[in-house]
Order: structure tokens, then C-alpha cells, then sequence
């Protein structure tokens, strides 16, 4: 055992009391020193850094008043809809602590949306952050999972029926499909069993793989150190006692500067939760205050804003859609067998591999529909159904994310020091995937039709980012990355 | 990418236009809200016509306290006998009855002005046209039908009040396919006189939609006097916040 440190003769209480600590649980001090006072951060920071602690922020908001929902709240088909209403109309400041809450799960997805774009505009998934990025897209995950469960709590029509449709999609999968989605939903269709298996998914489940994934990720950002807007590691600049040239203290300069990025994110929490907690529908939709009928279907049933994206590219996915990706797959395997350099047994491999993947596609019955023949209904000849690939590239849409730090081939981790188009090659993406996220707000796209076919353009062109990524990346004209990060005094 | 803000537009303005189906919601007039006197009079219409056949189970009647009635006025004007004053409102019909009657089971009303929100409108904006949309139509079961939702099972209770009217509807040429006409409503003609003038009918359910609105979340008007509060101390420490930021990062070079 190390030695017992003294507090000098005469020293405050203040003084004693920490020494008295200190010799007692050290390991306290360090991850103070480690995470807050000697935490060095790029000094260069902007806007976009705010995202990451506001986003610790509104976890703290939902988990402290998902805690105070909890005690009044009943997870019981029976009650669980008047028990919201007893919440909003008998709790003192009930209506307060739940708008909290369906105010804060949106504006979760607001913060994490951005603090993720943040990442893509600067590299900050490339090595050595490969695993802070990965923890993140897990945290995101989950913060999906955790969403998805909430929302059936109100036991409003929309909950029922959003959980309904997104537990059926597992109905979709080939041969367990039926199986699992009775697995899930625990009774045959969403019922009470449902709803108690949800709330205690939602309230301890997700939120404790949620909490490990923030610790993991904050713990492996402040190993390797943050990223910035220049993308220029600043440990690789260090002066005599080993601190970055270009970092300074965590804490205080950036727990003062997220402060002020607090403070205005609160003005427009609370100014959306005083004045108008819906949000036109948005944040809570007005369906949702109609009690959960499982006899009466609503018309349109749309998820929340913040999966619409991901259920736009389900929509998507026609037979059309599975033979257009056939053909991709089919040109794309072509292509590398024709003019890549690898063994006759790779190649033998890839082959085989493609045309298992274009025959469970449909693409046979693609190619036996465009001379008028019809295939007999065996899933071996016809492929999968078309919704099963829905739910795989909903899914893949999420999965890809993971992959991102060994798709991006660019010399420069900042878009501030990539070619131009690149810029615009990103600006396509965001707008393809906000018309899709607008889509899927809307009732579905007529078959066939000019919708439809934008939504399946931005369904390709979202994955077509990615999967070329590895080309695009590395292609035109780079700017010089300078060696130190590019600050002007404040 | 100016062809992508092309698709973009393009996508919302066909969504705008098959949105907008059916005729135009009137407008609520909002103030009504957070007025007393016409909330007063609106819980005093909710309990004489809606409360029979529909049922508002999240309301407790002593929570009228909120819009100026003292219990004892509430127990008096506004209680069936067998009551009390803590309790919720419970429809006086019986739903098996209900069910014989209407064909479904009149809903509860709690929350009826959020629920309706977002068909072209406020869910207040809805009520107040669907109140005074009823209309003559011998061929349904009622002998009413409702402009702003067709088949309605409820037959118009407020009918005494209002009178009669029809709806006139017009076969007018189809914008988009000239080869079929749209069958569209042109305005309501009166059969016989209620005992309110189409002034005061208007202003009585105007009272009633207020109440509708109010007691669809009570604390709405608490909510925004309290949020203008945190918004002010919000502005203060804002500013506080970005001063303090200001002499911390003097320092940093």
C-alpha cells in the first residue's frame, strides 16, 4: 500500500477533508484529472461540437424524468392510456415532466443526427477513432430500440399500430419469421404481454446497454483524443511537459463553452415544450391521443419523424427495387471478376455468391417477367418477398454506419480539405436523406409512381455513398492539411 | 443539386394538394380559451348535451375549479344528483344501450380536441366545424348526416338550438379530368329556425369548443404562463453564460 499523504499542518477543513478522500479512493482524482482538468481538446472547436454534451444532456433529462413517469405510470393495456392522463391532469407537474420527456426522445435524435453529421464532415471515424465511432453507431442503435418501445407505452392508436406494423416486419423474415415476431410481441397480436415486455425493455434493458455504450465511448474518445474541424491530430505537436500545443484543459475553457451551448439549446427545448409540445404533430402525434384499438386500423399509420427515413426505404423496395439491385449486384460482380486481380477460386466464390444473392432477389423471376413467363411460387425460383429486403436494407441502412471508418479512403479526415465536390457529393446525401425522412411522414407513394421513384433514387443513392465511398473518397484534388489546427482568438 | 430542390418541391406540393380533400375547416377563435365567462358556459353546454352519451373519464368535475366555479357552484349547476364532486365524468348512457342505438359506442372526449388536430386544421378549428355541420339527410339512419365527417352515427343533439339546414352541393367540372365531375358542397340553406340566432349558435358553440380545447389539457394555459418565465431566465442566463465563456477564453490563444 502506497503512503498515506498529509495535509499540511494548519490546512483548511476543505483541505483535510479532500486529502482524507484522496488517500482513500484516488482513482476518483485521476478520472477527474483524466476526463475534465487534464483532458487537453483541440481548441478549435465550433458549432458542431456542441452536439456530443448536449446529447449527455438530454440523456440525463430522460433518464431522470422517464424515473419520475415511472412511479405514476401503469404498464397495463387496461390502464395505460388513462394513467398518461392521469399524469398530464392529477400529478403535481406531471404535464411538465411528461412534455420533458416526449419533447427530449425528439430532440435526442435532433442532437444525435447532428453530432453524427459532425463526424462524417470531419473524419472523425477515421483510425485512430475507429471504436469511438462504432461504440457511437451502437448508442444509436440502441437509441432506436429505445425509442421504438417508448412510443407504445401511451397505448394511443399510433403506438399500437407503429408497434403492430414494425413487429410484423419480422413476420418477414424467411422461415423463423412468424415465429419471431410472436416471440417479440409475446401473444399473437400487440397486446398487454406486449406492452409489459416493452416498458420493461424500455425502462431497464436499453437504457443499461445504453449507459455502458457512453461510458465506453467517452472513455475511448478521451484515449485517443478528440478529433477537430481541421482534422490535424494535435498530439503529434506537444511542447516540453508533454501537453498538445493545440490542446487546452476540458475543464474550464470547454465546460464554460458548453454552457453557453446548454443554455441556448434550453431556449428552444423549452420553447418548443411550453408553447407547442406537439409540434404540429410531430413530436406527439395527434393520433396517438385516440386509446389503442386493435379493431380499427388507422388510415395512415407513420412512424415518429426520426425513423422515417429508414421506413421510406422500406416502402421503397418494390419488386422493381429488388430487380434494379439484382442487376447492380450483377454488373457490380462483373466488374470486379473482369478487372480485379484475385485467385480463380476467389472468383469462383464471389460468382457463387452473387447469384445466390440475385436468385433469393427475384431476379430470376425478374428476368422470366420480362418475356411474360411466370415462375411457380417456390422460394427458391422467385426469392424472397420483396418486404423481407425492405427489412434488410431498413436494417443494412443502420448496419452500414459501423463500417464507415474503412469505406473512406480520403487522404484528408476534414471536409475542409477535400476537393470541392466532395462537399457536394455530401450535400446530395443530406438532401436524399431528408426527402426520404420528408416520404416517409407522408402516406404511402402510389405503385409506380413519381414518389415512389424519388423514394427509390434516394434509397440508392444513400447506400451508393457508402459502398462507393472506397472510390470517390480518394479521387480529385486534395488542399495541403496544414500541421498545427487554424484558430483565431476569440 | 437544383434538380434535387426541383424533386424536393415537386414531392411537397403534390403532397399539399392531396391533403387538401374535402371542404375548408372554419377557424376556432382562440382567445375563447383562456376567456372564463365563455369556458363557464361551455362546461354548462358539455354537461347539458355532450355528457349523456359521452363520457370524459379523465376529468374530474372539481377540476372546473381551474376556470373561476367554486365547488359549490359546480355541485350545484353543473352535478347529476348521485355524484360527487371529486369524481370524473362518466357518460349517464349505458354503453351496451349506446352500442344498440348508434352502432358503436360514443367515445370519450377527454382528449377529443388533441385527437382531432391536423386534418387541415387545429383539432379546435375541426370541432367548430363539425359542430356546426350537421345537416338533413332523410337516407341515413339518424336523419342527419355531418358535412365534416360523412356518416356520422351521432345524430345533431345541439339541433334545437341551431334548427335545420341542408347542404347544397353543385356538380362542377374536375380540374384534373375533364371527362368526370366533383360533387361539391356550395353552402347550407336553412329549413327551420332554432331557438338561437346563426349568431348565437355560432357563439354557443364557440363556448363549447372552448371548453373542449381547455379541458383536452388543463394545464395549457398554466404551461404558457410558466413557459414565459423560463424563457425570460433562460434569455438572462444565456447571456450570462456567453460573457462567462467570453473571460474564460480571453486567455486562449
Amino acid at each position: 500500500m502506497a503512503e498515506l499523504k498529509e495535509a499540511p499542518a494548519g490546512a483548511s477543513m476543505a483541505v483535510k477533508l479532500t486529502t482524507w478522500v484522496d488517500n482513500r479512493f484516488p482513482s476518483a482524482f485521476q478520472a477527474y484529472r483524466d476526463h475534465m482538468s487534464e483532458y487537453y481538446t483541440p481548441k478549435n472547436f465550433n458549432f458542431w461540437y456542441f452536439f456530443g454534451s448536449l446529447a449527455m444532456l438530454v440523456l440525463v433529462i430522460q433518464i431522470v424524468t422517464g424515473i419520475f413517469l415511472t412511479m405514476h405510470y401503469k404498464p397495463d393495456a387496461a390502464q395505460a392510456f388513462a394513467s398518461v392522463e392521469y399524469i398530464m391532469r392529477e400529478v403535481p407537474g406531471g404535464w411538465l415532466i411528461r412534455y420533458m420527456h416526449s419533447t427530449g426522445a425528439s430532440a435526442f435524435f435532433i442532437v444525435v443526427y447532428l453530432h453524427m453529421y459532425r463526424g462524417l464532415i470531419y473524419g472523425s471515424y477515421r483510425k485512430p477513432r475507429e471504436l469511438v465511432w462504432i461504440f457511437g453507431c451502437a448508442i444509436f442503435l440502441c437509441l432506436m430500440g429505445e425509442a421504438f418501445f417508448g412510443y407504445l407505452l401511451p397505448w394511443g392508436q399510433m403506438s399500437y399500430w407503429g408497434a403492430q406494423v414494425i413487429v410484423n416486419l419480422f413476420a418477414a423474415v424467411p422461415f423463423i419469421g412468424e415465429d419471431l415476431a410472436l416471440l417479440i410481441r409475446g401473444d399473437y397480436v400487440v397486446g398487454d404481454a406486449t406492452l409489459n415486455r416493452f416498458f420493461a425493455f424500455h425502462v431497464i434493458a436499453v437504457p443499461l446497454a445504453l449507459l455502458g455504450l457512453v461510458v465506453a465511448h467517452i472513455f475511448a474518445l478521451h484515449d485517443v483524443g478528440s478529433n477537430n474541424p481541421d482534422g490535424v491530430e494535435i498530439k503529434a505537436k506537444k511542447d516540453a511537459r508533454g501537453i498538445p500545443l493545440d490542446g487546452i484543459p476540458f475543464h474550464p475553457y470547454y465546460s464554460v463553452h458548453d454552457t453557453l451551448g446548454v443554455a441556448v439549446f434550453l431556449l428552444v427545448f423549452c420553447a418548443i415544450m411550453f408553447f407547442a409540445p406537439e409540434l404540429g404533430g410531430y413530436f406527439l402525434e395527434y393520433n396517438n391521443f385516440i386509446p389503442a384499438d386493435p379493431l380499427k386500423t388507422p388510415a395512415h399509420i407513420a412512424p415518429v419523424w426520426y425513423f422515417t427515413p429508414f421506413y421510406t426505404m422500406l416502402r421503397a423496395t418494390t419488386d422493381q427495387m429488388t430487380a434494379v439491385l439484382s442487376l447492380i449486384i450483377l454488373l457490380s460482380t462483373a466488374w470486379s471478376v473482369l478487372n480485379v486481380r484475385m485467385a480463380a477460386f476467389v472468383k469462383l466464390v464471389l460468382v457463387g455468391a452473387a447469384v445466390v444473392v440475385i436468385a433469393l432477389l427475384g431476379g430470376l423471376k425478374a428476368v422470366f417477367g420480362l418475356v411474360g413467363v411466370s415462375l411457380p411460387a417456390y422460394w427458391l425460383l422467385t426469392g424472397f418477398d420483396a418486404k423481407f429486403w425492405g427489412v434488410v436494407l431498413m436494417g443494412g441502412a443502420v448496419i452500414i454506419l459501423f463500417f464507415l471508418p474503412w469505406l473512406d479512403n480520403s487522404p484528408a479526415k476534414s471536409i475542409r480539405y477535400r476537393p470541392g465536390w466532395h462537399k457536394l457529393v455530401l450535400a446530395i446525401f443530406v438532401v436524399s436523406f431528408l426527402i426520404l425522412g420528408y416520404q416517409g411522414t407522408q402516406p404511402a407513394a402510389p405503385s409506380g409512381s413519381m414518389l415512389e421513384r424519388i423514394s427509390q433514387v434516394c434509397t440508392l443513392i444513400y447506400f451508393g455513398f457508402f459502398l462507393l465511398m472506397p472510390w470517390w473518397s480518394r479521387m480529385g484534388t486534395f488542399k495541403p492539411v496544414p500541421d498545427r489546427v487554424t484558430f483565431e482568438a476569440h | 443539386m437544383k434538380r434535387l430542390i426541383a424533386c424536393l418541391l415537386a414531392t411537397l406540393s403534390i403532397a399539399a394538394y392531396a391533403a387538401g380533400v374535402g371542404a375548408p375547416l372554419d377557424k376556432f377563435p382562440k382567445e375563447r380559451v383562456t376567456d372564463l365567462a365563455a369556458l363557464q358556459n361551455g362546461a354548462k353546454l358539455f354537461v347539458n348535451y355532450c355528457l349523456n352519451c359521452h363520457g370524459a373519464t379523465a376529468m374530474r368535475y372539481n377540476r372546473m375549479t381551474d376556470i373561476g366555479l367554486t365547488e359549490d357552484q359546480i355541485k350545484k349547476n353543473l352535478l347529476f344528483a348521485s355524484e360527487k364532486v371529486g369524481e370524473t365524468m362518466k357518460a349517464a348512457i349505458d354503453p351496451k344501450q349506446a352500442r344498440e342505438w348508434f352502432g358503436s359506442n360514443p367515445p370519450d372526449l377527454s382528449v377529443v380536441a388533441r385527437s382531432r388536430a391536423g386534418n387541415g386544421g387545429s383539432g379546435a378549428d375541426y370541432l367548430y366545424s363539425y359542430l356546426r355541420g350537421f345537416y338533413r339527410d332523410d337516407t341515413k339512419a339518424t336523419g342527419w348526416d355531418n358535412l365534416f365527417f360523412p356518416s356520422v352515427a351521432m345524430p345533431h343533439v345541439l339541433w334545437e338550438l341551431q334548427g335545420q339546414q341542408r347542404a347544397v352541393f353543385v356538380e362542377r367540372a374536375d380540374a384534373h379530368d375533364p371527362t368526370k365531375t366533383a360533387h361539391v358542397f356550395s353552402g347550407f340553406e336553412p329549413i327551420t329556425a332554432g331557438t338561437m340566432s346563426a349568431r348565437d349558435y355560432d357563439n354557443a358553440v364557440a363556448d363549447l369548443v372552448a371548453f373542449l380545447q381547455w379541458m383536452g389539457e388543463p394545464a395549457q394555459n398554466q404551461r404558457v404562463r410558466i413557459g414565459v418565465w423560463v424563457m425570460l431566465f433562460l434569455a438572462v442566463f444565456t447571456v450570462i453564460a456567453w460573457r462567462l465563456n467570453a473571460a474564460y477564453w480571453k486567455d486562449v490563444k
